[in-house]
C-alpha cells in the first residue's frame, strides 16, 4: 500500500483507503473513486502540483498535495 | 418561474460537459429568458418548448452538477430546482442528460434523481461516439433497469430529439409512469434507521413532488439520505430546518462511534447498483481506442510546450481584446459623433439637443461600446469551455493562482482585465465558488486596462515633451505602471483573500472532460444571449450613471450674459460651475496632499464616467478648443505650463507620477461598479471595491508625493 503521489505513471492500483475530510471524500467518492475501485495514474504536472487519474472511464485531476489522502495497492 | 402555473414545467439536468446546454438551445427555438436562480448569482435560463398535446412547456436548465448532494449555497441550487424548494417551482419533469462514454458516474445523478420520485427521462447523449470503438449500450436493458424512458441522442447532431420530446410528452401525460422509486435496496440494519430518524424530520412541504400533490414517502426516505450525506458540522447550507439539522448532526455521531462509514454505505450501494446495470446494458467495446483526448492532452498537458502554447493561446486571447475589437469600438465611436451632429444639425441649440447628444446618444454609446469586447471574450471562454480545454486551464495554472488564493479559473478574468475590467467581471462566472467570483472580482479592476493608457500618454506626455532623449523612459514608465497594477493586484488578492473574503481552502477535484468540437450554432446564440443580458442588466445601469455624469457636469446653466449672449459662459467656465465642478473644488483639501488641484479634481469626477473622459475633461477645464486627446499638444503644453497661485508649476513630474497612481489604484469606472453589482447581486459589493480602491488609492499617491518631496524630488 502506497500514497496515490507515489504510485509511478501509467500504473494501475486498487484505491484502499480514503482519508480527508468529509467534503473531499464524499465527492470523489461520488465521482466514482470509492475503497476497492480500480484507477490509473495518467499523469503528473510537477510543475502545476497535480495529478490525473483515471477511474470508471473519467478522468479526474486531484492536488498531490491533497491525494497524499489516497492509498493504493498496485494491481 | 413560469408565468402561468399551468404551463408545466421540464428541468434539464445532467452531469457538466454532457452536451446538457446544447440540447437546451436544440430543443428550444424562442430565446431564453435568462436570470438567477433565487437568492445565487448562479445562472438560470429558461425557455419555451413546444409539446404536442401540451402546447408551450418551459423548459429550465438545471446547473450541471455530478450529485445532489450539497455543501454549500451554490451547490444546494440543484436540488432546489430538482425537488422544487420554494421559492423554486417543482418541476413536472426531469431530463437528465447522460454521457454515454461515461454512463456509470452519469447514472450516479440519475438513480438520485429517481429516488426522488420527480417523473424522469434519460436523454442518452453522445451515442454515436460509442461506435468509434465498437461499444454499444442496450437502451431496452438500461430502460428495465432504471424504470424510466431512455433516449438516444446526438445533441450535437441534433438526432433523436423528436423521440426525447416524444417521450417527455409521455411523462407529462402518465408522470406514474416514470416514477419507479428506490433503485438500490438500502440494507437492513443500522442505515436503514438512519435514514428512517432523520427522515422523520423533514419538512412536510418538501415531500410533495407536485405543487399542493399529496406527499411521496419515497422523496422523505431520498432527502432523509440527502440530509445524512449533506448536513454537518462545517456544510453552509441555507434553509435548513434546526430540528432536522439536530437530528442528522446526531445520527452521524452515532455512526462515527460505532466506526461506519455512512458516505460509503450509500455512495457505494448506488455504484454497486450501478456497476451492476451497465454490466448487463453495454457490450464492451472490441476496439481499445488509444483516445484521441490523450493524444492531445499528451501534448497540451506537457510540462513545457503544454505550457508554453497556453501561454501563446492567452497572448492571442488579449491581443485580440486590446487591439482585435478597435475596428468595431471605433465604428461605434463615429457612428455615435456622427448621430450627435445630425441631433445638433436638427434641433435648436439648448437643453434638449445637448441633453439628447451628449446625455442619451453619449450615454447609449458608452453602453455599447464595450459589447465588442464583451463578444470577443465570451467566444474564447465558450470555445474553451465546449472543447473541454477550460478544464486544462485550471490545471495548468492552479498552483501559481492558489499561491495567492485564487481559482485556477480566475487566470482568464484577470488577464483579461489588462483588456478591459466589464468584461473580465462578467466572466468570473465561469467559476463556482462565490467566493472565488467575489475575490475575483474585486481584484480584476486593479489591472491596467485599456481606457488607462490615454491618462498614462496624457500624464507622461506632461512630464517632458517627447523627444529622441526620453522616449525610453516614458515607454519604460508605462511598463512600470503595468507590473505596479499587476503587483498590487496580487497583493490585494492575497490579502483579501486571508481577510474579508477568507473562505475554507477548497480541495481541488475536477473532471478532465474528453476534448470535443464546439455546437457553433449554440455557442453562437449563449454570445447574443451574454450581449442581451448585458445591455438590458448593467447596460440601463451604465446609461443612469452615464446621464446622472453629463447632468453633474452641465447643471447649473449660467444665466445669459452680455458678453455671451447665445451659450451663457464659456466651456471651461461653465463646468467650473457645474455642480461637478464645485464638487471638484470640495474635494480639493481632500485631494490636495496628493499634488492635485480642484482642476484635477474635476477631472477625476469626470473621469468616473471613464477613465480617459478625464483626458476631454481636463481638455474642457483649460479652455483647449475642440475635443482634445491625450496627443493634443495644446493641452499637454498648458499642463507643463500651468502653475499655482504662489508660480510654482502645478504638474511637476512628482505629481503627475502621484495622479498615475492614483489611476492605477482608484477604481472609479461607473461601469465596472455597475457590472460588479449585477454579478454580485448587491450594492454592497461594488460599494467596498469602490471604498476600498479609493482608500488604497488615496495612501499610495500620498506616500508618492509626499515621499517624494521629504526626498527631494519636485
Amino acid at each position: 500500500m502506497l500514497p496515490l503521489t507515489e504510485l509511478p505513471t501509467g500504473r494501475r492500483a486498487r484505491l484502499s483507503l480514503l482519508a480527508g475530510e468529509r467534503s473531499f471524500r464524499r465527492r470523489l467518492m461520488e465521482l466514482g473513486l470509492l475503497p476497492g475501485t480500480e484507477l490509473c495514474l495518467v499523469r503528473r504536472a510537477d510543475l502545476g502540483g497535480v495529478l490525473e487519474v483515471e477511474v470508471r472511464r473519467s478522468r479526474v485531476t486531484l492536488r498531490a498535495a491533497e491525494a497524499g489522502a489516497l492509498m493504493v495497492s498496485p494491481v | 418561474m413560469s408565468a402561468d402555473p399551468t404551463t408545466k414545467l421540464v428541468a434539464l439536468a445532467g452531469n457538466p460537459n454532457t452536451g446538457k446546454t446544447t440540447l437546451f438551445n436544440q430543443l428550444t427555438g424562442s430565446r431564453a429568458k435568462v436570470g438567477n436562480y433565487p437568492g445565487v448569482t448562479v445562472e438560470r435560463r429558461e425557455a419555451a418548448l413546444v409539446l404536442e398535446p401540451h402546447g408551450i412547456v418551459t423548459l429550465v436548465d438545471v446547473p450541471g452538477t455530478y450529485s445532489l448532494c450539497a455543501r454549500a449555497r451554490e451547490e444546494q441550487v440543484a436540488i432546489r430546482a430538482v425537488a422544487g424548494w420554494k421559492p423554486d417551482p417543482a418541476p413536472d419533469c426531469v431530463v437528465v442528460v447522460v454521457d454515454a462514454t461515461q454512463l456509470s458516474r452519469n447514472l450516479y445523478l440519475t438513480v438520485q434523481l429517481i429516488e426522488l420520485d420527480v417523473p424522469v427521462v434519460v436523454a442518452l447523449n453522445m451515442v454515436d461516439m460509442l461506435a468509434e470503438t465498437g461499444e454499444r449500450i442496450e437502451i431496452a436493458a438500461l430502460e428495465r433497469g432504471l424504470g424510466v424512458p431512455v433516449v438516444g441522442i446526438s445533441a450535437l447532431r441534433g438526432e433523436g430529439l423528436a423521440e426525447l420530446r416524444a417521450a417527455i410528452a409521455r411523462v407529462l401525460a402518465d408522470p406514474a409512469s416514470a416514477r419507479p422509486g428506490f433503485r438500490w435496496r438500502v440494507p437492513e440494519g443500522p442505515l436503514e434507521r438512519d435514514i428512517a430518524a432523520v427522515a422523520d424530520a423533514i419538512p412536510e412541504e418538501w415531500t410533495r413532488p407536485a405543487q399542493d400533490g399529496p406527499p411521496s414517502e419515497r422523496r422523505r426516505t431520498a432527502l432523509g439520505l440527502w440530509a445524512l450525506l449533506s448536513i454537518d458540522e462545517h456544510d453552509e447550507l441555507e434553509d435548513v430546518p434546526a430540528a432536522l439539522r439536530a437530528r442528522t448532526l446526531e445520527r452521524l455521531r452515532g455512526a462515527q462511534t460505532s466506526g461506519r462509514n455512512l458516505e460509503e454505505e450509500v455512495i457505494g450501494g448506488r455504484y454497486a447498483w450501478i456497476e451492476a446495470l451497465v454490466a448487463r446494458a453495454r457490450v464492451p467495446a472490441t476496439s481499445s481506442a488509444a483516445s484521441r483526448t490523450d493524444r492531445i492532452d499528451h501534448v497540451l498537458l506537457h510540462p513545457v510546450a503544454g505550457f508554453a502554447l497556453f501561454l501563446l493561446a492567452m497572448v492571442f486571447v488579449f491581443q485580440s481584446l486590446f487591439a482585435g475589437a478597435d475596428p468595431a469600438v471605433s465604428w461605434i465611436e463615429s457612428a455615435q459623433a456622427w448621430l450627435q451632429d445630425q441631433t445638433r444639425a436638427l434641433l435648436p441649440a439648448g437643453l434638449l439637443s445637448d441633453l439628447l447628444a451628449d446625455g442619451v446618444i453619449g450615454g447609449v454609446g458608452s453602453v455599447i461600446v464595450f459589447l465588442p469586447q464583451i463578444l470577443l471574450l465570451f467566444f474564447f471562454i465558450g470555445l474553451m469551455e465546449d472543447s473541454g480545454y477550460m478544464a486544462r486551464v485550471a490545471y495548468l495554472m492552479d498552483r501559481l493562482m492558489s499561491m495567492i488564493g485564487l481559482h485556477g479559473r480566475a487566470f482568464v478574468p484577470m488577464l483579461s482585465g489588462f483588456a478591459c475590467a466589464v468584461p473580465a467581471i462578467l466572466a468570473v462566472r465561469t467559476m463556482e465558488r462565490q467566493r472565488d467570483r467575489l475575490l475575483t472580482m474585486m481584484v480584476v479592476p486593479l489591472m491596467t486596462c485599456s481606457a488607462r493608457l490615454p491618462v498614462y500618454g496624457l500624464l507622461i506626455a506632461a512630464l517632458a515633451p517627447i523627444d529622441g532623449a526620453s522616449w525610453w523612459q516614458q515607454g519604460g514608465l508605462m511598463v512600470a505602471m503595468y507590473l505596479f497594477s499587476t503587483l498590487i493586484a496580487l497583493v490585494a488578492a492575497a490579502v483579501l483573500g486571508r481577510t474579508v473574503l477568507r473562505g475554507p481552502k477548497v480541495p481541488l477535484i475536477l473532471e478532465m472532460p474528453p476534448y470535443r468540437m464546439p455546437h457553433w450554432k449554440s455557442l453562437l446564440r449563449s454570445l447574443l444571449e451574454r450581449a442581451r443580458v448585458f445591455l438590458s442588466e448593467a447596460g440601463t445601469k451604465i446609461l443612469v450613471c452615464s446621464l446622472l455624469m453629463w447632468a453633474l457636469l452641465y447643471f447649473p446653466r449660467p444665466a445669459p450674459t452680455q458678453e455671451f449672449p447665445d451659450a451663457g459662459a464659456p466651456a471651461a467656465e461653465q463646468i467650473a460651475n457645474s455642480y461637478g465642478g464645485r464638487l471638484g473644488r470640495a474635494i480639493e483639501p481632500a485631494i490636495e496632499p496628493l499634488g492635485f488641484d480642484w482642476r484635477t479634481g474635476i477631472g477625476l469626477i469626470g473621469a468616473f464616467a471613464a477613465r480617459e473622459v478625464f483626458v476631454s475633461t481636463m481638455g474642457v477645464v483649460y479652455g483647449i478648443e475642440g475635443e482634445a486627446d491625450e496627443t493634443s499638444e495644446p493641452l499637454r503644453d498648458r499642463l507643463r505650463s500651468e502653475r499655482r497661485a504662489d508660480g510654482t508649476r502645478l504638474f511637476t513630474p512628482l505629481s503627475c507620477l502621484s495622479l498615475m497612481v492614483f489611476f492605477a489604484i482608484a477604481c472609479q469606472c461607473m461601469s465596472t461598479l455597475a457590472v460588479v453589482r449585477r454579478e454580485s447581486n448587491s450594492w454592497r459589493w461594488p460599494a467596498f471595491l469602490f471604498g476600498y480602491t479609493l482608500a488604497l488609492a488615496w495612501l499610495c499617491s500620498f506616500a508618492v508625493y509626499q515621499g517624494g518631496k521629504l526626498l527631494g524630488f519636485a
